[in-house]
């Protein structure tokens, strides 16, 4: 047989036994066979030597392309197996994607302190500073300063825990008003200030009182803050607690430490303004407490009433809590049942 | 207050709805409780005349009634009341009626005698029982006898008209009265309001400074006046009289006593009616108390008072508590005859303590603390007078007794047009400024930027330019102000140092598995001393309002075991929680207690569940501890943290909890709830820590500095050896460092071994040490030669063996 028909016959015969090979060693022997240093190709080609120098060529180059061909061939088959041998691993793989995951020890904050701490977030957003104040207060700060002298009626409105008579766990948050007025430097600019905290009241605890529960106050005070700035304010409080389809009211109310006093409503989330028993059928809600800073709570912490004057407002978290989330029992908040407590973690 | 939309119609007239009303007062003046009619959920309510009452067959206290209720056949009805009678005007619920309290009313059979309906006494139709007038306690309401049978006894009785309720503000005693409220309303509508009118009538005989003296304290009353009325006949008021009071929530008593309510009802001046004829003396006195002094008031409660209560007296003893509640010595009988009706303002405070102190809080009181309206005083007592000799067929006595009579000068109040747009936010013109001066109907004068404005003494609340905002802020709607945000000096808006850690610090124990709780700051003595760091005084309440919060907390971990009983009595066994919040240290004998922030876990059970997959994490005190670690290691404190074994803590396990140091510092301790302790609270093994907070904050913290990652490749040797059971594995890595050369960068403890396989008294510890060098690669014979002197050091110290 003439040399060109060998190798021809090498490479039919080659392709199809690569073809056949089922298994990468098999792929691997027929490599070694047909292409290895003594592979009949490679013998062959020991054969050109006995070839026409006009021929020797283009044999030459035939036998280079059958090698290139069955080489590649083999490659290709080889991928082939490879690939299935991977897919066969992997379908003895599979896992019952439904089997419940490894649990990770993960705890919640406490549903007052996300209020709290979104108050915090949106009011550091607007440049006030966050304040903190004594739990236990005096007569003069939590009082006196905030224009509720002694015999004062609306005294009788806060039944005190007094551990003195001039010493008390704090009714409010809002002698932190008279404590920053006092601490600022009002030629550095204008004070802006919250301060949340545990406030304490002589109560009976039952569903809708509790002898300690959490206020946030707030302050601003410049030499031009209006009723419309605590307006704008208060909405954005309401927008950002409970979103900002519900309408805010404001009413005339009393507080000693402001004039004008307001109270602010808002649309009632259970009816949308319908009127519903958690409204009682106002169709509003009131949410806080807020007014223009008294005069006389300027003078008192020394604060030139004749230049500065400015908006507080005092607002409770527990109220919003239970509010935005229907708790209907304030107690659940400091029983801490975790069953309660792992409930608050959803985003909206 | 109760307003009767009828009345409010006498002074003005309004064309609106009392829902659109109530809720215009609630935007502009105070709060509306609810607007109602008496009849609301009521229907079917007639007139009907008892045309025959026969005695019940089969009953000793049944009657059978015919009742003419308008149609052609009369209504045969049993009725129990023991006042019913033949001819009489009866309030008939017809078959199918809705009476009180959602009932309604069926034909039925009454031992065997059809029933077709059902005769009402006023508490059956709504009245409570306070209201109702006493006569017909025992038995059904009589109506007038012209009422027509078969109409709808709403309108007779007045329930079919609209009641505002209003609750009222403090500062808003002025519409604790018709005529208050009037004036508001008027001025929210831009109408003036008709005052009610009379003509006084001096037809008695004899003048009132001939009956009386007065010794007043004016501190006490500043106001004091009497007028009398003689010769008068004690009935029932007529029935609009009646409606009136019981509209307003008050019972009708007598046409005496009716009208002293009525007349405060409509002035807001309370007024008391003595008879004149029961007094020992006709000199009156207003004064103090003597302590101890006793005096039966009108309750029929023998009173011992104090020496700042204030009291009417007559020469010899007490007849009322001022203000607050007549006497009976003095009260007005069915014999009653001669009156002497007081119109005073007393001291506010006075009242408020007195009415506080005896539980007394009346209608009365309550406006006297709330403020009366000096103009109207003289005015009410004309009032009262021309009324009670009208209703009680009596002759007035000629002129005012005048115990004391102080003059209210009317403030005066300047406020700019500037001012009031600056502070409001708004752009008002001095029209419109002053248009709701003239709503208010205070008198003002203005030159285009200056208001001068007289406040009338019915508005005793407005003394400053700030009230004045109010009124123009609330007259011009809140609605109607812009909403702006404030604007002025950028200010930073940042949390402190201090507030960020105390963030941080509570981010990174949910982190680790810990539920936030907040517990009641307040609690037991016992417990507030319990789980303490330092020594401290407790910080008791005066009055505590129950025996389980008497003191201030100086320890969190008492709060958090309470939490912990509290789940485990509802069958939660696996609770793990933190709470960050102050605790109250006292010194000897300071009175103020120091706040200081702490943080405090607890955690009992699991802090995971077993799953198919994974063993529980069940709490012990390593676990609790590597809390501790993640915690203190995240602080970026300076010095470094340290363990000790301690017993000084008697709620703690005595070999199981340690000192937390942080350099020479002690910053808390961790470890188990000692059982006793546990099973007092009634809770299973608890493993607590407790840091001062605040000291971690005050700490040295590092500064964050980058270090480059070393480019030349750790070496690692491990070790075990056997050692005493004493020595810990604090010494041994101490030991390690210390000898481990300059390369030696970590010390790892992988094992633990202490069982039977070892010789008793000792256990195996196995380390893994790295070593690292950033300038080049680490040379094997010189880690050997690190590693030997360690070797050496451990045997030599420790006599450990190397294993
Ligand atoms: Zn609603």
């Amino acid at each position: 047989m003439a040399l060109r028909e060998r190798l021809q016959e090498l490479h039919d015969r080659g392709l199809a036994d690569i073809k056949k090979g089922d298994s990468l060693d098999r792929i691997n022997e027929i490599r070694v066979q047909l292409l290895g240093k003594k592979g009949p190709i490679t013998q062959a080609l020991r054969g050109l030597r006995d070839v026409s120098a006009e021929e020797r060529p283009k044999i030459g180059s035939f036998a280079n392309q059958i090698r290139d061909e069955l080489t590649a061939a083999i490659e290709e088959r080889n991928q082939e197996l490879k690939k299935a041998a991977i897919n066969a691993k992997l379908a003895s793989e599979t896992l019952d994607v439904t089997l419940p995951g490894t649990p990770v020890a993960q705890g919640q904050p406490h549903v007052i302190q996300r209020i709290i701490d979104q108050l915090e977030d949106m009011f550091l957003g607007m440049g006030y500073q966050v304040v903190d104040g004594p739990e236990v207060e005096d007569d003069h700060h939590n009082f006196e300063m905030m224009n509720l002298p002694k015999d004062h009626p609306a005294r009788d409105m806060q039944d005190t825990f007094y551990i003195t008579p001039e010493i008390l766990m704090r009714t409010h948050t809002s002698p932190n008003q008279a404590r920053a007025m006092e601490a600022h430097d009002f030629s550095k600019g204008s004070l802006k200030m919250i301060s949340p905290g545990r406030v304490y009241r002589r109560d009976t605890d039952d569903a809708t009182h509790s002898h300690q529960f959490h206020q946030v106050e707030g302050l601003v005070i410049d030499k031009h803050v209006t009723m419309a700035d605590l307006k704008g304010t208060l909405e954005m409080v309401a927008a950002n607690l409970f979103g900002d389809e519900f309408d805010v009211r404001l009413r005339p109310s009393y507080f000693p430490f402001t004039e004008p006093s307001v109270e602010a409503d808002i649309t009632c989330f259970n009816c949308m303004g319908k009127g519903c028993a958690v409204c009682k059928n106002t169709g509003w809600i009131e949410v806080l407490g807020a007014g223009m800073v008294h005069p006389n709570v300027l003078k008192m912490a020394g604060v030139d009433s004749s230049v500065y004057g400015g908006f507080a407002f005092g607002l409770g978290p527990d109220r919003f809590a239970m509010l935005k989330y229907g708790v209907d029992d304030i107690r659940n908040f400091y029983l801490n049942d975790t069953r309660f407590l792992t409930q608050f973690y959803k985003r909206g | 207050m109760k307003v009767s939309m009828d009345w409010l119609n006498e002074y003005l007239t309004l064309d609106v709805d009392p829902q659109t009303l109530g809720e215009k007062i609630e935007r502009t003046a105070v709060e509306v409780d609810q607007v109602y009619k008496m009849s609301d959920g009521m229907s079917k309510l007639v007139v009907g005349e008892t045309l025959s009452v026969e005695p019940h067959p089969d009953s000793d206290h049944l009657h059978i009634c015919q009742v003419d209720v308008g149609e052609d056949e009369p209504l045969q009805i049993v009725c129990g009341a023991p006042n019913v009678a033949t001819g009489q005007k009866v309030i008939v619920a017809l078959p199918g009626a809705w009476i009180a309290g959602h009932h309604k009313i069926k034909k039925s059979k009454m031992r065997g005698v059809a029933s077709n309906g059902m005769l009402c006494a006023l508490q059956e139709i709504g009245f409570d029982e306070k209201i109702a007038p006493k006569a017909y306690d025992e038995g059904i309401y009589i109506l007038p006898a012209d009422s027509e049978n078969g109409s709808s006894v709403f309108p007779i009785l007045g329930m079919d008209d609209d009641i505002v309720e209003t609750d009222l503000t403090p500062n808003r005693g002025d519409m604790n009265s018709m005529n208050g409220t009037a004036w508001e309303v008027g001025a929210i509508y831009g109408k003036t309001p008709k005052m009610p009118t009379f003509s006084l009538n001096e037809d008695g005989s004899r003048k009132v400074s001939d009956l009386l003296q007065f010794s007043v304290d004016e501190t006490l009353a500043p106001t004091y006046k009497m007028r009398i009325v003689s010769g008068v006949t004690i009935q029932d008021s007529p029935l609009w009289l009646q409606k009136r009071l019981w509209e307003a929530g008050m019972r009708p008593i007598n046409n005496i006593v009716d009208v002293t309510n009525y007349i405060m009802l409509t002035y807001g001046q309370p007024l008391h009616a003595f008879d004149y004829d029961k007094l020992s003396s006709h000199h009156i006195h207003v004064r103090l108390a003597d302590e101890g002094e006793h005096l039966t008031t009108l309750d029929g409660e023998d009173r011992k008072l104090r020496d700042s209560d204030m009291v009417i007296a007559d020469d010899k003893h007490a007849i009322a508590l001022a203000g607050t509640m007549g006497g009976l010595d003095t009260e007005i009988d069915d014999n009653t005859t001669t009156i002497a009706i007081e119109s005073a303002i007393f001291d506010p405070i006075k009242i408020r303590k007195t009415a506080r102190f005896f539980n007394l809080h009346s209608e009365a009181s309550m406006r006297f603390e709330r403020g009366v309206n000096k103009d109207d005083n003289q005015k009410a007592l004309d009032h009262a007078a021309t009324l009670m000799a009208e209703l009680g067929q009596g002759q007035t006595e000629q002129g005012t007794g005048v115990g004391s009579d102080t003059p209210v000068e009317p403030a005066k109040v300047s406020v700019t047009l500037t001012r009031i747009n600056h502070v409001l936010g708004t752009q008002l013109t001095a029209d419109q400024v002053q248009t709701i001066f003239d709503h208010l109907n205070f008198p003002t004068d203005n030159d285009g930027e200056t208001f001068n404005v007289t406040v009338p003494a019915r508005r005793w609340d407005i003394h400053i330019e700030a009230d004045l905002f109010e009124e123009v802020a609330r007259l011009y709607g809140y609605d109607n102000i812009p909403s702006t945000l404030p604007y002025g000096t950028m200010t930073p808006g940042a949390l402190t140092f201090k507030q960020r850690i105390i963030r941080d610090s509570r981010r990174l124990l949910e982190g680790a598995g810990l539920n936030q709780a907040i517990s009641y700051a307040l609690t037991t003595t016992a417990k507030a001393e319990q789980f303490m760091m330092r020594d401290s005084e407790p910080t008791e309440l005066a009055f505590p309002m129950s025996t389980d919060h008497t003191t201030a907390r100086m320890n969190l971990i008492s709060g958090l075991l309470d939490d912990i009983a509290y789940n485990v009595a509802r069958k939660q066994k696996n609770v793990a929680l933190y709470e960050q919040g102050r605790v109250f240290y006292r010194e000897g004998d300071a009175i103020r207690p120091l706040e200081v922030e702490h943080i405090a876990g607890a955690v009992t059970g699991t802090l995971t569940t077993k799953t198919w997959h994974a063993e529980a994490d069940t709490i012990d005190f390593y676990g609790i501890k590597g809390i501790v670690d993640l915690f203190l290691h995240d602080m970026g404190l300076s010095e470094p943290v340290h363990y000790e074994a301690t017993q000084a803590h008697a709620q703690m396990h005595p070999g199981r909890t340690a000192d937390i140091y942080v350099g020479d510092q002690v910053v808390g301790f961790v470890g188990q709830v000692h059982p006793e302790v546990a099973s007092d609270y009634k809770i299973p093994d608890t493993y607590v820590f407790e840091l001062n907070l605040q000291a971690l904050i005050d700490a040295p913290h590092d500064q964050q500095q980058y270090e480059p990652i070393s480019k030349f490749p750790d070496v690692t040797r491990d070790i075990a050896i056997l050692v005493d059971q004493s020595v810990t594995n604090a010494d041994v890595v101490a030991l390690i460092n210390k000898r481990g050369g300059a390369h030696l960068a970590d010390v790892q403890l992988f094992d633990v071994y202490e069982g039977v396989h070892l010789p008793a008294g000792k256990k195996s510890l196995a380390y893994t040490l790295t070593y690292r060098d950033r300038q080049s690669t680490l040379v094997e014979a010189d880690v050997t030669k690190a590693f030997d002197k360690v070797t050496a050091a451990l045997e030599k110290e420790f006599d450990a063996e190397i294993r």
